[in-house]
């Protein structure tokens, strides 16, 4: 059985202007020990679709969903008290900017011992070898006077390394990293993504990773879920998808990676994301899509094999379209 | 730590020798001879004015002037009562606890009372609930304290007969002043229910006086709350799985308060202010009541040392209240260090 | 976007719906709005609403109770005092005194507050260090107690209080202008300015004090309710407007001693002065939430 399962996940939410659909129908299955990246531009509803398993919304939110399983357990249905006995335990889950994200009032000791008393009982205080313990693992130096630190005296790598042990204090089985290296510097970035790796292999988790960068996916990620707009519009292996994508969407972010560039320019795609009020009808995609036909600015395609267009990629269909 | 300290002191010495400068400035521009009306005599003989004017020191140059006022206040003299003849300092710290310990009822009142007030408001934002405590809490500061007191003094007093209408303490009671506060000597006498009676006494004005405050500080709690709680450290604190209690009343309160401190250093001032009216209205024996009355009776210098008093005691106040801020602020408390 | 040039008088219209239309959102700012406008048509025609004359007495009518309260008579609606003058209409003209005393002592602490923000904020050094020192030490004593102390040496009165109301609210003004001076110093437009040559008063009040407004107009508000309240305590006291002037405070101090007696003749002065603040107050909340986004109080 999955670890995780969900099933047709929607997340709509209530703004001055009308309803915003954020996520519209994804779905996601993860195994034990898996890791799958997670990519989008900002707007694709990556984030959310997370956030709303962890129920971290704001109360503006409305969450349905054909069934969110996660160890056997309906997350959908379950009250609020029975979800905090399992995330912080079970799923965690790291956020993008670890500065903030860390209690500028309280010692970076405090802020890890404290989510293992909240799990597994006891003084917050008995747990400060632990805490020792995880942040030797995490690779923070001198752990032991750390202990006292107050997160504002420390470095943004350093906050995200404090932020993966107190996320991992209580080997959860699925770890969720919402695009955890985008706000460091580069050479941070690679040794945070190694550490995750890593951990990952010592703890036997799951890893969810959140990332609008396609090279982070190529170095990590064993299976891959591409949104666009809120939707799900490819899912794929890693080798799979790089090697021969099925959505123009797919190989227009991939063709925008550097490495593709033609000469001297990037292969930027054209225009943005849409948003509340500019939602195309037909394909969300079409507008940008150099493949676009009059179908696919009519009609919204149908799932065709995990592939969200109505003419994939190397089918043959599409060869006869774009004479 | 240190350094924001002495930067906080270092601010105070100019705006020290400025209330000085007032206080002393203030005798010299009152309306008509200075000499007459401190002296509180009437046509004086050129003699008697001449001997008058040399003993209040009048006949040297102003800066002169001004230096030895300095120097009497360093040390301690701010003049004599013109009414009682006895120094200024020693009838100001006589009265002072009285004041003390009505002020600090007033915010303990506004700080018990408001703070839940603010983060319920906070949390239950746009419901109805949070609409009644802000519209309470705005009726709360655009009352005049002066009627406040006095309509609650008409209902509780008057008609329901449930507290006492003035004073300290019933006169009923003979407890020896060992430390002006009201409610520590009850403790220390013996006398029999004169702590619940002092207690009694002080429900009305503190409540009064910690009208404004609690209004001020309801509100200030609420939107330092608003603005924590949609931090990322609180969408943290609810992925670690914690409970809503701790996250609202550990997580969040505790940088919510930060800003709600200066706030409370800031009601200080206004408490000392609206002492002067709620002692004039609840006939509290204390700082508020003693400088309305000196100023009526033209004692100026009572006058002249209240200010400089008060004006210190604000600052010294304030001080506290900064460091309090330091402390409890982690940014202030430990620098950044090398990491 | 919109190359042609739009004539000024269409922006500013615009600005003003813009403005109308986020006031409005709010009811309660609308509703304290309303209320104030009929307080200023109170005092406006005092003398034509008000049944009787303010300081008319009717001696054999003194301490009657409210006219719906038994003994109470419908010409004295809402009672009389000690010497038999109607309280309503004492209270009507008293709008007058309390709004006077409001505008009084704005105009005063705003323009020169204003003033002196703009020139500690643009000149800067020891200038600036001399006029914030000087303000801090007004701030340094508690706003009524400085004004009581001014008005022992100015003598008491309605005039003396405001302008001593008005001193001791300076500083917020100051401290407020400086600080929006120095934002807007380092913008570029300002930058611009200067090098096409303008003079520093046109610089601080045609480019810099427009876009200072918002804070300014918010704590003039505030300032407005304020005043009214320590009009009214320093009446109350018997150092502001002098008996029989019916100012609201100086009402319920030459009343004090009814308190047992005729409790209404304290009461209806004090509910005018909460009405009018608070109406004040909900237009000043309105009016934050309006002019600057950033500040609102969600």
């Amino acid at each position: 059985m999955a670890l995780l399962e969900i099933k047709n996940l929607t997340v709509d939410f209530a703004t001055a202007t009308g309803s915003l659909r954020a996520v519209d129908g994804i779905n996601l299955t993860i195994d034990e020990g898996e890791i799958v990246a997670v990519v989008g531009e900002s707007g694709s509803g990556k984030s959310v679709g997370m956030l709303a398993m962890m129920g971290l919304l704001p109360w503006t939110s409305t969450v349905t969903a054909d069934h969110m399983i996660f160890d056997g357990q309906d997350l959908l249905n379950m009250s609020d008290k029975e979800r905090r006995k399992i995330i912080g335990k079970d799923i965690s889950m790291i956020f993008q900017e670890p500065m903030t994200s860390l209690n500028p009032c309280f010692t970076v000791g405090y802020q890890i011992t404290e989510v293992l008393a909240q799990h597994f009982g006891g003084k917050r205080r008995s747990y400060n070898n632990k805490a020792i313990e995880l942040l030797n693992q995490v690779g923070i130096p001198a752990a032991q006077s750390r202990l006292n630190s107050y997160p504002h005296q420390l470095s943004g790598g350093m906050c995200q390394r404090v932020m993966i042990a107190m996320m991992i204090a209580c080997q959860p089985k699925l770890l969720i990293a919402d695009e955890p290296t985008t706000a460091l510097d580069v050479t941070i970035q690679a040794q945070i993504l190694e550490l995750l790796i890593e951990l990952q292999k010592s703890q036997g988790m799951a890893l969810v990773l959140i990332t609008h960068d396609m090279a982070v996916v190529a170095e990590t990620a064993e299976r891959v879920v591409v949104l666009y707009a809120g939707q799900q519009v490819e899912q794929r292996t890693v080798k799979q998808l790089f090697k021969e994508p099925k959505h123009p969407y797919s190989e227009a972010l991939l063709n925008a990676l550097p490495e593709r560039a033609n000469d001297k320019l990037l292969n930027a795609i054209p225009g943005v994301v849409p948003g509340q009020m500019d939602r195309p009808q037909g394909c969300l995609f079409s507008p940008r899509c150099e493949y676009a036909t009059s179908i696919c600015k009519e009609k919204s395609p149908n799932l065709n094999d995990g592939i969200l267009c109505h003419f994939p990629l190397g089918e043959e269909s599409l060869k006869v379209e774009s004479q | 730590m240190l350094r924001f300290l002495i930067n906080r002191l270092m601010l105070l010495v100019p705006v020290f020798f400025g209330v000085t400068l007032v206080a002393f400035g203030f005798i010299r521009v009152l309306p008509g001879d200075p000499v007459e009306v401190l002296a509180g005599e009437r046509g004086l003989s050129t003699e008697r004015h001449a001997e008058l004017l040399a003993q209040l020191g009048f006949d040297k140059p102003i800066w002169q002037q001004y230096l030895n006022y300095l120097t009497d206040i360093l040390h301690g003299d701010l003049g004599t009562s013109l009414i009682t003849n006895r120094p200024v300092v020693e009838e100001f710290f006589e009265l002072f606890p009285a004041t003390a310990e009505l002020g600090v009822c007033a915010i303990l009142f506004a700080l018990i009372i408001g703070v839940p007030a603010g983060i319920i408001a906070a949390i239950k934002r746009g419901s109805w609930v949070d609409q009644g405590i802000m519209s309470i809490s705005l009726t709360g500061y655009s009352m005049p304290i002066f009627w406040w007191g006095l309509l609650l003094i008409i209902l509780f007093s008057n008609t329901l007969h449930l507290t006492p209408v003035s004073g300290r303490l019933s006169f009923l009671f003979d407890v020896p002043p060992v430390t002006g506060f009201m409610l520590i000597d009850t403790l220390l006498s013996d006398e029999e229910g004169s702590f619940l009676n002092a207690l009694h006494h002080l429900v009305l004005p503190s409540i009064v006086l910690g009208t404004i405050p609690l209004a001020v500080i309801a509100r200030q709690t609420r939107s330092a709350m608003l603005e924590v709680l949609s931090e990322d450290y609180v969408r943290t604190a609810r992925a670690k799985g914690l409970s809503t209690f701790r996250i609202i009343g550990v997580h969040a309160l505790r940088n919510a308060m930060i800003t709600v401190v200066t706030v409370i250093g800031l009601q200080v001032a206004v408490l000392l202010a609206g002492a002067i009216l709620t002692e004039t209205i609840f006939g509290w024996p204390g700082i508020g009541k003693w400088i309305i009355f000196s100023v009526f009776s033209r004692d100026y210098f009572a006058v002249q040392g209240g200010l400089l008093l008060i004006a210190t005691s604000i600052m010294i106040v304030n001080l506290i209240v900064d460091l309090l801020y330091g402390l409890i602020n982690p940014r202030i408390l430990h620098q950044k260090s090398k990491s | 976007m919109n190359t042609e040039t739009t004539p000024a008088t269409s922006i500013r219209s615009q600005q003003w719906k813009e403005f109308w239309f986020y006031f409005s959102v709010s009811k309660t700012a609308v509703a304290g709005l309303i209320f104030l406008i009929l307080v200023i048509l109170m005092a406006i025609f005092a003398d034509v609403i008000s049944p009787h004359g303010p300081a008319e007495q009717f001696r054999e009518y003194a301490k009657l109770p409210p006219s719906w309260m038994e003994g109470g008579q419908a010409q004295f609606f809402l009672g009389t005092d000690y010497a038999g003058r109607d309280m309503w209409s004492r209270i009507i003209h008293g709008s007058r005194m309390s709004l006077l005393a409001g505008c009084v002592v704005v105009v005063l602490s705003l323009s020169i507050g204003v003033l002196l923000g703009l020139i500690a904020g643009y000149r800067g050094g020891w200038i600036e260090t001399f006029i914030m020192r000087v303000m801090d030490t007004i701030m340094a004593v508690p706003g009524l107690l400085l004004a009581l102390v001014l008005v022992a040496v100015l003598g008491p009165g309605l005039l003396n209080a405001m302008i001593a109301i008005a001193i001791t609210y300076t500083p917020s003004f100051v401290r407020l202008t400086r600080a929006s001076t120095l934002t807007e110093l380092n913008r570029d437009y300002v930058t611009a300015s200067r090098v096409a040559g303008a003079s520093p008063t046109r610089l601080m009040f045609v480019s810099i004090l427009p876009n200072c407004m918002a804070p300014i107009i918010v704590q003039g508000t505030l300032s407005f309710s304020t005043a009214i309240l320590d009009t009214a305590a320093l009446g109350f006291l018997g150092m502001g407007a002098q008996a029989p002037i019916p100012e609201w405070g100086t009402l319920i101090a030459e009343n004090r001693d009814l308190i047992l007696n005729a409790p209404w003749t304290v009461t209806f002065p004090g509910v005018a002065i909460l009405l009018a603040v608070l109406a004040i107050n909900l237009v000043g909340d309105g009016l934050r939430d309006a002019l600057d986004p950033k500040l609102k109080r969600s």
